[in-house]
């Protein structure tokens, strides 16, 4: 049910970005969806990609450090109000957003976007119970 | 002036006769009252009966700081708690600091060193003296404060930080003596600009700077920006605490060292082997009036040399030059002696945390600025930032809680620190000194 996502620690400092998208070129990985949260001083980028194994192998031979988070991708109805059902369900069952981004492609009528919640499977679950769709690794990596 | 004409300008030949005699009953004491001593000694194959002249000092063994830790707390105490009246201590590795203590001749001793070398510095009574030095286990700020009274001059015990206030302070109270570690003279001076007081139009005449090291040029420069003479005092609380030498305002050329207190010596940092007058090596000393907590060749780790010639002041102690640098990894960061092996003990308690980091010291407006570099780790990285930046802070929390200092905590990627043939450079210091 969840999808595998690697996170990737960077200074701030000029290429270094460039240096990550470089490697996972090198290495054939293409990048499904991506975020960039960052402070002064650093910076976590988050990547979902076609093969997460063959990503992270490459990046820590290259010196980064780097995490695997299992995440949720939902697909969310793509209409005026279609992510605020989403979260207002689980505002109202006290599930929190630790972070979420948007996915670079569509499936058919709905978007698809990354969550990251405090309590993961209670989110499954109530995302579920309402009808929502969750996509699966095969259904992300693929899309 | 000269506070204590008598042992201040002894000729060699008398003051020679009087560190053997003290030296002497220094050694019987030690070896009688602290085990430590007793073992030492033994190993060496040594008898306090040996010591037949001054030169005799250098059969004896060296101490050093860990042989300090090893026996901490009061392990070196060579009387009975009852007569100890005071205890001091520097920060150490993780709580433990190194501790020393005082019986009640101590204290009137050091005060006596310390009136002494506030008299060399300029000051008299009738003077007010500002006493930024800080209060509390650091013996700079009670020390100072001790020798002022001593001395008669009225003491204005402000200690560190609040640094508005002390501007305030000076500017009404207009007190013409100030006692500071040297960058927070400047840094004093610095608010005090900000508040639109200009330092020189203040009352100070003289300045007494010690408790890390500085140049000649941050004489100039302090000189020039604070309108007063400054002058440079040694000491370590292992020692006594400030007031083991003191330069004096007639020359400023060199410390005078308390001889009739201290036996000073000077030693090849590998070898051991005592090196002639004028030659640099590590400063070694021997007390030789302590009570509570005599040290027998004592490695300060201070790099320096000695200068025998005789001074225009009248003093016919010896004289150290400026400290020129450690010869171990120790940095002082605004007074704080700071181990790197202190921080890298702080990471290792933390979970997850692992201890690649790399120590950067800078001076800015004239304060230090300590960063510590942290390498992220796979244990402790996480995709959250918050949890990162919650790491940071922790870092800076520990760091503060167990060496006293205020330290920049960075994150940076591992391999980030430089490594000189595959050993981490763990120390980088730009301050100019």
């Amino acid at each position: 049910m969840q999808a595998e996502q690697i996170s990737v620690f960077l200074e701030n400092k000029a290429g270094r970005l460039c240096e990550v998208t470089g490697v996972l070129a090198e290495a054939q990985v293409n990048i499904r969806a991506l975020a960039l949260a960052d402070t002064s001083d650093f910076g976590v980028l988050r990547l979902i990609v076609d093969h997460t194994e063959k990503a992270k192998t490459a990046l820590k031979q290259a010196g980064f450090t780097v995490g695997k988070t299992d995440v949720l991708a939902v697909e969310v109805p793509d209409r005026p109000g279609g992510l605020h059902e989403i979260l207002d369900l689980l505002q109202s069952e006290g599930i929190n957003v630790e972070y979420m981004y948007a996915f670079v492609n569509v499936t058919g009528e709905n978007a698809v976007m990354i969550f990251r919640f405090d309590e993961t499977d209670r989110a499954i679950a109530t995302l579920q119970a309402k009808g929502f769709t969750i996509l699966n690794r095969e259904q992300v990596y693929s899309l | 002036m000269i506070y204590d004409i008598e042992y201040e300008t002894m000729p060699r030949e008398a003051l020679e006769a009087i560190q053997f005699r003290r030296l002497k009953a220094t050694i019987e004491r030690g070896y009688a009252s602290v085990p430590f001593y007793q073992q030492k000694f033994e190993a060496a194959g040594i008898t306090p009966g040996d010591i037949q002249s001054l030169q005799d000092l250098q059969r004896l063994p060296f101490t050093t700081k860990q042989d300090l830790r090893d026996n901490y707390p009061f392990g070196m105490f060579a009387v009975p708690m009852e007569n100890v009246v005071r205890i001091h201590a520097s920060s150490g590795t993780t709580g433990q600091p190194t501790v020393v203590g005082y019986t009640a001749r101590d204290v009137d001793t050091w005060a006596g060193l310390m009136a002494r070398s506030l008299m060399a510095g300029g000051a008299t009574r009738g003077d007010i003296i500002h006493n930024a030095y800080g209060y509390g286990l650091f013996t700079g700020g009670l020390g100072a404060h001790y020798g002022a009274e001593k001395l008669g001059a009225s003491v204005i015990p402000v200690s560190g930080g609040n640094t508005k206030r002390q501007v305030v302070i000076m500017k009404d109270f207009g007190p013409t003596i100030l006692t500071a570690t040297p960058s927070y003279a400047l840094h004093l001076a610095e608010v005090a600009g900000d508040m639109g007081v200009s330092f020189p139009d203040l009352k100070f005449k003289y300045g007494i700077f010690g408790a890390e090291p500085w140049s000649e040029s941050m004489r100039e420069e302090i000189e020039e920006k604070l309108g007063l003479v400054a002058v440079d005092i040694y000491g370590l609380s292992e020692v006594i605490g400030p007031g083991v030498a003191m330069e004096c305002y007639e020359a400023k050329k060199g410390l005078h060292i308390f001889e009739d207190h201290f036996i000073p010596e000077i030693i090849n940092p590998d070898t051991g082997e005592v090196l002639p007058y004028g030659e640099t090596g590590e400063l070694v000393f021997t007390s030789i009036t302590k009570e509570a907590f005599p040290v027998i060749r004592y490695r300060t780790r201070d790099i320096t040399s000695l200068n025998p010639t005789p001074c225009t002041c009248g003093r016919t102690m010896v004289r150290m030059n400026k400290v020129s640098g450690r010869s171990d990894d120790m940095l002082i960061i605004r007074g704080v002696n700071v181990f790197p092996s202190q921080i890298e003990s702080v990471l290792m308690e933390m979970q997850n945390v692992e201890p690649h980091y790399q120590l950067v010291v800078d001076r800015e407006d004239q304060l230090d600025i300590l960063t510590v570099m942290v390498e992220v780790s796979e244990s402790m990285f996480s995709d959250e930032v918050k949890t990162l930046q919650g790491m940071e802070k922790e870092i800076t929390k520990n760091i503060k809680d167990y060496l006293g200092v205020s330290a920049k905590v960075k994150l940076v990627e591992p391999k980030a620190i430089a490594r000189s043939q595959g050993k981490a450079v763990r120390v980088i210091d730009n301050r100019k000194i």
